[in-house]
């Protein structure tokens, strides 16, 4: 462990000039790229953590005269708006990020998918985009992104139903394998990746993979953007390097009577004070997508996981058996647990149906249903059933 | 080919084999819901999960690729507790009471709780918030959402097969369901009523409308004479519900147990198809007079079938600009129906206002068919009720006919009496090839130039088959159409009929005779026929319409005396007067969208 | 043959999107930008622009929140009802709205000028409560806060 706090860190949102950074990967082979990404043991941002340089290197080596790349901008997760704000604050970037992948796998198009939310950005995004192909042009590459608009769905954050969607159909994850680098985006081999992995991509080929790597542990190299909220004084967005346990979290950002942080929003894990100091916030602990929520001593857990579970049981496209049905029955659950309708024992029928969801579901949503569930569940059962 | 372990037992596949498969080659079965052999994988059900030795989660067989050196385990503890979460998750959104259920007894659903003992479930009973609708304004399809379990069969065979897409998924989450546009009635949509969707549904959500009550009330009224009709294809499915293999012939069992059942006069649609064939023949000859003798640019040309009234209703809805092509013949049993109540009437001294006309069909838009306005031209409704063939094996069970020891019996007369060429109606291209037998004929005055009159060309089970026919030689009034080659295409499956018509609209594609069944495989893979279905079980009835013909005494319809003698004592010739006001009938265009 | 009345918007959407599938929702999201929600009659419109079946349409709006298929008021509320907001104090700020413009949660005002819903989370937790009046975000919500920008789009006319 290091003997260090939280340590905050400035490179998503470094003002750069971007030019440089794409004249100099158009001199590079697209395998040295995919090299240089792999070195930095650079991670997704976006929530699954696969490591982004495997990602590229399987991409590039795809037969295929049709690639695309695709940024993840649905941010969907509750409590995580930090890719609002890096689109908000350095859209260059992210175009940049894309480009980068575009000459390490040969892509041609791009596509950000926006959420629907967001879509105030667009102009702003749109009048970087112009510029961003200004310099494509005068660098004779024929990389183009087009942006396209989300329209109230968590699911399409989930990287085959953002491409159902982007094909124009409902948001419903596809069976895997096929993984996104074979057979994605209109069945091509495809790069999807979140908007901060991208800009961290732009940070790596800037200075270095060994410079991305001097921060963080040697499961969760170098630092990562957090959103902040809930019961702290210093709600937002930070950078921070990875590492750190939650405890030193707490210390930097709670209210002083912090009883539980949920980690990674509402797919994520709650970790309860007794935990916090062996906790580690990465992917050798509880991963993250950047979500941190604070609750202290005032807040029903209850009403946590109720709220939870109301979003999945929305937001869950509802094709597969064990998610649809199954968020509503642990929904319904707790609420019968919580009138008395049904004994404190019922909750172990529960928890291992939602040990079933995360077994049997055929995507992310439904497996990790049962993480919020389970931690919650174990951590504060009295609140459930008093 | 790719090797792994099954339950510890070696097995070698060839590459892209799903789980299900290999499994399936070593003789274990793995239960399924969503998948079925007709459709691309949903993997939506997870009712055959498995476990990988080492895996995080589990794997659905039906959906995953088996990879070099996977150890699976198809009954592992994990993989029977999820199993058992995921059928007992289904029936708590599920309206299960079994025993008030039309499928009951019939209901891959049912038989899963029933394998996994789930009796004493312990989830919550979430029906009782769930507002859940049923649809009975369609005169073929019910469609009850509190027993549909969200497999998506339905929608992807509507889809995939049927190139219709009637039904879609809608909304998400909790509220996910089947749907059509607007929630609106099947009756308001472009459904077919082809019930290829009823055919994959393992539920009693999507399932025919039944007209057995009003049937044996007919029955059991002294006052009525029941005619019933049986087309071709019954014979070779009803079999598979009383207890034998798929393809075999109960042609003869079948008239029998009619007869036990207590119809009055048991007659055959196989007399009207061959009937057709005279009608709709001579339609094509006329139609190709008028366009190369009288060089008449109003003809419409290709011509195509009208037996299927999946296909009619499709092409009402979307292409309507064809219309005219359409040959203006109503189907077998609409003819028949028209017959039953005039010419039968007449010859067997009965009041037709007496005489309850049933039919047997392998197919549920049928019912719709029977239904139609237009369906009216003897004065009263040409046929009363139709049964599909598995509502006929209902009513022999329940009438407690021993359909296996039968001793198989005869049709009734007149209208009883078939050929083989009315028979092969029942299967793709079956049309065709009657309607060659005796065009052909009757243009050159010699059968066609076929090995055994089998025009194989135009069988088969390849969604679009193009076949043509030279003709020489020709008789005197039919010289104009020498060293005509005659073009055809047969089409079934409606997502195939789609395929034709367009190629024909844009010009790619120019024949002179289209036949289109909207069922995959033609009738004997109708909506009405024996559930489950697949290709397999479609080719064996294939070769049992196909036997049926080589048995017939008499292949060609115009050869039917019963036909010969309709004309002569009452419909005068094909294309006659009488035979435009009774069998004839026209179409109306649809919307599209 | 059918007598189609002209759908200008539909039309001219699809020339701007295209009339792949893969136009679908773009055609479908300027039409709620338009009317606010999608009738029956465009769907079938833009199903007939597409050469898709109407029920296509209907089965990928209905799986998206932000495009209706009821009617909705020239200005859509969306509270968050997620966690953070909810903590923060979502629920006077929802029956504020409610007592202002004399509508439930659900409803659209009866001169269909507002329609007040609830949405899962817009991404704002650090600045909750939180909400969207169509595209835009307003933050950091106040009973009296929300007096004030309610005001504001009450005097629109
Ligand atoms: C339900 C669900 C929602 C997701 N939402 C997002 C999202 O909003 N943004 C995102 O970047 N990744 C999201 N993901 C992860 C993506 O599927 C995918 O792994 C990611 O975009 C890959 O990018 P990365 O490797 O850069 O993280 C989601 C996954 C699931 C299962
Ligand atoms: S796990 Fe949930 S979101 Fe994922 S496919 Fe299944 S129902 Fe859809
Ligand atoms: S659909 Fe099947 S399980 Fe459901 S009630 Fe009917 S028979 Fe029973
Ligand atoms: S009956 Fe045929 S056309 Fe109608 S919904 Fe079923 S499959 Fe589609
Ligand atoms: S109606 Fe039948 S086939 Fe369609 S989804 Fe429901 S259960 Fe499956
Ligand atoms: S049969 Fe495999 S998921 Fe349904």
């Amino acid at each position: 462990m290091k003997d260090k706090h939280v340590k905050r860190v400035d490179l998503i949102f470094e003002k750069i000039e971007c030019r440089d950074v794409l004249e100099k990967i158009i001199d590079m082979e697209p395998d040295a790229i995919c090299q240089e990404i792999l070195e930095s043991d650079l991670k997704g941002r976006g929530g699954a953590g696969f490591p982004t340089g495997m990602k590229w290197r399987f991409g590039s080596q795809e037969e295929s005269s049709i690639k695309y790349i695709v940024c993840n901008a649905d941010e969907g997760e509750p409590g995580t708006f930090k890719d609002r704000e890096i689109l908000d604050q350095v859209p260059g970037k992210v175009f940049c990020g894309m480009a980068i992948a575009a000459r390490a796998v040969g892509a041609k198009a791009g596509y950000v998918y926006l959420r629907g939310e967001y879509k105030f950005l667009i102009p702003k995004l749109n009048e970087e985009l112009a510029k961003f192909h200004r310099t494509m042009d005068e660098f004779n590459q024929n990389f183009r992104i087009q942006v396209r608009l989300g329209s109230g769905a968590y699911i399409c954050g989930e990287e085959s139903a953002l491409f159902e969607s982007i094909e124009g159909k409902r948001g419903e994850p596809r069976n895997k394998p096929p993984y996104p680098t074979t057979s994605g985006l209109f069945g091509k081999p495809t790069i999807i990746n979140n908007v901060e992995t991208l800009v961290y991509t732009v940070m790596i080929m800037k200075y270095g993979a060994s410079h991305f790597k001097e921060l963080g542990t040697k499961d969760s190299r170098g630092s990562k953007v957090f959103s902040v909220s809930g019961d702290t004084p210093k709600a937002g967005i930070f950078e921070l390097e990875l590492g750190m346990s939650v405890n030193e979290f707490v210390e930097e950002f709670g209210d002083g009577d912090t009883k539980a942080v949920q980690v990674g929003g509402a797919s994520g894990f709650c970790v309860p004070r007794k935990r916090f100091e062996e906790t580690i916030i990465g992917f050798e602990g509880v991963p993250t997508g950047g979500s941190m929520k604070l609750f202290n001593s005032t807040r029903s857990m209850y009403n946590v996981l109720h709220n939870y579970l109301d979003f999945f049981t929305e937001e869950s496209c509802g094709q597969c058996t064990p998610c649809r049905v199954g968020c509503q029955q642990l929904l319904k659950g707790v609420e019968a647990v919580k009138r008395g309708d049904k004994n404190s024992k019922y909750l172990d029928e529960l928890v291992k149906l939602a040990k079933t969801m995360k077994r049997a579901s055929k995507c992310g949503l439904g497996q990790s249903v049962g993480n919020a569930f389970g931690s919650i569940v174990e951590n504060f059962k009295e609140e459930i059933i008093y | 080919m790719v090797s792994l372990s099954i339950n510890g037992m070696l097995v070698k596949v060839p590459q892209g084999t799903t789980i299900l498969d290999a499994a399936k080659k070593l003789n274990f079965r793995i239960p399924t819901l969503c998948q079925h052999d007709d459709l691309c994988v949903a993997g939506n059900c997870r009712v055959c999960v498995v476990e990988q030795l080492g895996g995080r989660s589990l794997l659905a067989a039906c959906a995953t690729p088996v990879s070099s050196g996977m150890q699976i385990l198809t009954n592992s503890l994990k993989v029977r507790a999820a199993r058992k979460h995921v059928i007992e998750l289904l029936l708590s959104e599920h309206n299960a009471d079994c025993t008030k259920c039309y499928k009951n007894g019939n209901c891959e659903l049912q038989d899963l709780s029933n394998e996994f003992s789930v009796g004493d479930h312990l989830l919550l009973d979430l029906t009782e918030t769930k507002e859940y609708t049923i649809d009975r304004f369609s005169p073929s399809i019910i469609k009850d959402d509190s027993k549909c379990i969200r497999c998506q069969r339905c929608v992807r065979t509507c889809e995939q097969l049927q190139g219709v897409n009637a039904l879609t998924v809608a909304y998400k989450g909790e509220h996910q369901k089947i749907s059509t546009f607007e929630e609106l009635s099947m009756a308001e949509v472009i459904c077919t009523n082809c019930g290829q969707c009823i055919n994959r549904c393992p539920t009693g959500a999507l399932v025919e409308r039944t007209y057995l009550d009003e049937v044996w009330d007919a029955i059991l009224d002294p006052e009525k004479h029941v005619v019933v009709q049986t087309a071709p294809a019954v014979r070779v499915g009803l079999g598979e519900e009383l207890g034998f293999e798929p393809g075999e012939r109960v042609t003869g069992k079948m008239v029998a147990a009619l007869k036990r059942l207590g119809f009055d006069s048991v007659l055959d649609t196989d007399f009207s198809a061959d009937l057709t064939i005279m009608e709709e023949g001579t339609e094509l000859l006329t139609r190709l007079k008028r366009a190369l003798v009288d060089k008449d640019p109003s003809v419409a040309l290709p011509m195509t079938t009208s037996c299927s009234p999946g296909w009619i209703k499709f092409i009402e809805h979307t292409f309507p600009e064809y219309l005219p092509n359409v040959s203006t013949c109503k189907s077998p049993q609409q003819m028949f129906g028209a017959l039953a109540k005039t010419y039968f009437a007449q010859v067997r001294k009965l009041d037709p206002k007496n005489i309850v006309s049933v039919s047997i069909m392998p197919c549920t838009a049928k019912k719709y068919e029977a239904n139609r306005p237009e369906m009216r031209s003897s004065g009263y409704k040409d046929v009363d009720y139709v049964l599909t063939t598995r509502e006929l094996a209902k009513m022999i069970k329940q009438a407690g006919v021993e359909f296996r020891k039968l001793k198989e019996d005869k049709y009734d007369s007149i209208m009883g009496k078939s050929t083989g060429a009315g028979v092969i109606f029942g299967a793709t291209g079956g049309v065709m090839e009657a309607a060659l037998r005796t065009a052909y004929e009757i243009i050159t005055g010699r059968e066609v130039p076929f090995e055994g009159l089998n025009i194989t060309p135009v069988r088969g089970m390849e969604g679009v088959r193009l076949a043509s026919i030279k003709i020489e030689e020709c008789k005197e009034e039919w010289s104009f159409l020498n060293g005509v080659e005659l073009k055809c295409a047969v089409a079934h499956g409606l997502v195939n009929a789609r395929e034709l018509m367009n190629r024909v609209k844009s010009g790619d594609l120019i024949v002179h005779f289209i036949e289109v069944m909207a069922c995959p495989g033609g009738c004997l893979g109708g909506g009405g026929q024996p559930i489950p279905t697949n290709e397999k079980i479609r080719k064996k009835r294939t070769e049992a319409i196909y036997a049926e013909d080589m048995s017939m005494e008499l292949r060609k319809s115009h050869e039917n005396p019963e036909v010969i003698g309709i004309y002569k004592e009452f419909l005068g010739e094909p294309l006659s007067h009488k035979s435009h006001e009774l069998l004839h009938t026209h179409y109306t265009e649809r919307v599209r969208y | 043959m059918e007598t189609i009345i002209e759908n200008e918007l539909v039309r001219e959407l699809a020339n701007k999107h295209g009339r792949t599938r893969e136009s679908l929702i773009p055609i479908l999201q300027d039409l709620v930008v338009q009317y606010r929600f999608l009738s029956k009659k465009d769907m079938v419109d833009v199903a007939r622009e597409l050469d898709i079946s109407a029920a296509d349409v209907f089965g990928t709006a209905t799986f998206y929140t932000f495009l209706d298929t009821e009617v909705r008021g020239k200005y859509i509320i969306r509270i968050c009802k997620t966690i953070s907001c909810a903590m923060k104090g979502k629920n006077e700020i929802l029956s504020t709205i409610e007592d202002i413009l004399k509508i439930k949660l659900g409803e659209t005002s009866s001169d269909r000028k507002f329609s007040l819903l609830e949405a899962n989370c817009i991404g704002w937790c650090h600045k909750a409560p939180a909400m969207l009046i169509n595209d835009t975000p307003y933050t950091e919500l106040t009973p009296e806060k929300v007096t004030e920008i309610l005001r504001e789009y009450i005097k629109i006319q």
